[in-house]
């Protein structure tokens, strides 16, 4: 579905400054090398399987199953992972690269910093320095997970500029890789970006939807009716969606952040609401004015509050493959108390996103069906936003 | 023939950047002017956008400040018809792909010919990507600039082959703005780019300095300077129109007889 400059379709591409193009380049033929070479494999599987704790769970979440009374309701367990989330799949594979290319140096952007403190923590891991991008925003609504790159031994720059969220993290990881090419390697987080990101990303993240389908074949012989998984930039959708998009008769769901709504400007619902344009170095959907300047966009979620979406996902949302759903700041909170109260599981606000679309999906669909959802992290850093949100003021 | 090549006639070229709308339209068409009667050959107007990932931190805050005053892509064509009416100097945009994407590269390109505009300079669009533009800037004479970086080595020749109206050379890795030093040999990446076509070159990145524009005029065929002008628009504001014409014409002084 990708042909050899990183399309999807009419989408991806590789839109960066001159500066930047060897170094594109240079990675791509990296990637196309180490990613068929078994030895680089034996040893990014080691990292994923002795430091990362994979595979993750595919655990039956019975009473969620019972208490909805419809479809049965499988949750895919990357909030079990070391760091609490799968942004350690792609950062392992990633750091991996970089240091076999001789880079001694990560840098990367982070929302609600779950990718920040992967990339710090594989930095520590492998002796590299670290610096991470992270709007002044986000620093505030995220302040736990700066504590922790900076115990890994990152250093964090909150970003001041534009929204001072996500966006604005990776316009100044891309300044900084185009000044300083040669020692670094950018850790681009999600599928997202110039090629050969989206496809690198995706790639080491599929090792979400392999798992999923052979536990779904051990545990009920059968693939799952959906596969069900918030959208940002779209890393953990299209690792949950990536081995199951040649079989048709899984149904596959992202769930965007519509923040207060789609009907409102504050919102981060990428594909319910924006336009085809070319930024961050992909053509692909984006939140934009009449003019093509980007729009500041909102989600309670740090990891979601992002103005574009991959491009593989803008081509599967076309094809009409995947389909993408909103969820309001009020569904996300929602489930992210159903979830905790039900199960004993503390997803990440990203992550509940996905569950509240089960919640409404599952009383409507027959017993017999099989929903998985996607927990790609784990909650415990939005708690105290979560307490504001609903007028508890706790202290981290 | 490109317009542009007149720019490359009067020695070495001074090309001032200046971003529409920074910190009114009124104001961006009396520093044009200005730029243009001190004696600039060419002049590149930015169309400021929302997440300028190319620019340093004087060129973001004039985005900002342009954005934030209400000035659009319809405005800043406005702008260009006033100036046609007495400013003859070439004059190219510069902005982001997505500012003529989402305009429409079709409607977009054919207004700059309608109004004037001799050349696109769009620093998000490499080689690579150029199809969709190019030929669409091809049927409206519209030069698409191609830019050359420290780091383009075996890139510079087939870039240099295709490049019409004068080739940007990027004389410092990062973003824009001033710098103390320029330490790229600018020398052999002309000589790479002399071997494969006769389209002028011009250097930008980092200059401020007369002494630093003629230093890259000496390599090359002229100097860019942006940061350094956006400086003095900052601090003089609506008054910026003679603060700038001095500047311009100490810079393109400091060309004369290279």
């Amino acid at each position: 579905m990708d042909n050899a400059k990183g399309r999807f379709g009419i989408y991806g591409g590789q839109y960066i400054p001159e500066t930047l193009m060897n170094a594109g380049i240079e990675l791509d033929e990296a990637y196309t090398h180490f990613k068929d070479d078994p030895t680089f494999q034996k040893e990014l599987t080691a990292l994923l399987n002795e430091y990362a704790g994979r595979p993750s769970g595919l655990y039956f979440a019975k009473k969620m199953t019972e208490d909805l009374g419809g479809a049965k309701i499988y949750l895919k367990r990357e909030d079990l992972n070391h760091t609490g989330s799968h942004k350690i799949n792609n950062v392992l594979g990633q750091a991996l690269l970089a240091k076999k290319m001789g880079k001694t140096r990560l840098i990367a952007e982070t929302g609600a910093g779950q990718h920040g403190v992967a990339t710090a923590t594989a930095a520590a891991l492998l002796d590299m320095e670290c610096v991470v991008f992270m709007g002044e925003e986000d620093t505030k609504r995220q302040a736990l997970n700066v504590y922790r790159m900076k115990l890994l031994g990152a250093d964090v720059v909150p970003v001041k500029t534009g929204t001072a969220t996500l966006k604005d993290a990776v316009s100044e990881a891309m300044r900084e890789w185009s000044s300083r090419i040669a020692d670094t390697h950018y850790c681009l987080g999600s599928v997202m970006g110039p090629h050969p990101f989206p496809t690198i990303v995706r790639d080491f993240q599929s090792v979400i939807s392999r798992e999923i389908k052979a536990q779904m074949l051990e545990k009920e012989g059968r693939l799952p009716d959906a596969v069900i998984a918030c959208v940002g930039g779209g890393s953990n959708s299209i690792g949950s969606f990536y081995h199951f998009i040649n079989d048709p008769q899984v149904r596959l769901i992202g769930c965007e952040a519509a923040g207060r709504g789609i009907d409102t400007f504050e919102t981060a619902a990428t594909v319910n609401t924006g336009r085809v344009g070319i930024f961050h170095g992909m053509k692909s959907y984006f939140c934009q004015d009449e003019f093509g300047q980007i729009a500041p966009v909102y989600s309670i979620s740090a990891g979601l509050d992002y103005p574009g979406v991959g491009p593989e996902h803008a081509w599967l949302h076309d094809t009409g493959r995947a389909e993408y759903v909103p969820i309001t700041d009020d569904e996300a909170v929602e489930a992210f108390e159903y979830l905790s109260r039900t199960e004993g599981i503390i997803p990440a606000i990203e992550s509940a996103h996905a569950v509240a679309y089960a919640m409404t999906a599952a009383p409507r669909a027959d017993k017999d069906q099989i929903f998985v959802i996607t927990i790609s992290g784990r909650g415990d850093k939005d708690c105290a936003a979560i307490a504001r949100y609903r007028g508890e003021d706790i202290n981290e | 023939m490109s317009k542009i090549r007149s720019a490359f006639e009067n020695q070495k070229a001074f090309i001032p950047f200046i971003t529409c709308g920074d910190p009114d339209l009124e104001t961006t068409a009396k520093v044009v002017r200005a730029a243009a009667e001190n004696g600039a050959d060419l002049i590149e107007l930015g169309i400021p956008f929302s997440d300028p990932t190319a620019e340093g931190p004087v060129i973001q805050e004039a985005n900002i400040r342009a954005l934030a005053g209400g000035v659009t892509t319809d405005r800043i064509f406005d702008l260009v018809r006033e100036l046609r009416r007495d400013v003859t100097i070439p004059m190219v945009f510069m902005t982001y792909a997505n500012v003529v994407f989402s305009y429409g590269a079709e409607r977009f390109i054919g207004t700059c010919e309608e109004i004037g505009i001799d050349g696109l300079i769009l620093p998000d669009l490499p080689f690579e990507e150029k199809g969709e533009f190019q030929d669409v800037c091809d049927a409206h004479d519209v030069d698409l600039i191609s830019m050359i970086a420290p780091t383009s080595r075996n890139r510079i020749a087939m870039i240099a082959k295709e490049a019409t109206g004068f080739i940007y050379i990027v004389s410092s890795l990062g973003v824009t703005g001033t710098r103390n030093e320029i330490k790229t040999d600018i020398a052999s990446m002309v000589k790479i780019i002399r071997e494969n076509t006769d389209t002028p070159c011009a250097v930008g990145f980092g200059i401020s300095t007369p002494e630093q524009a003629a230093k890259m005029a000496s390599y090359s065929d002229g100097a860019i300077v942006g940061s350094a002008i956006i400086k003095r628009i900052a601090a003089y504001g609506k008054d910026a129109a003679e603060p700038v014409g001095a500047y311009v014409r100490e810079m393109k002084n400091a060309l004369r007889g290279l």
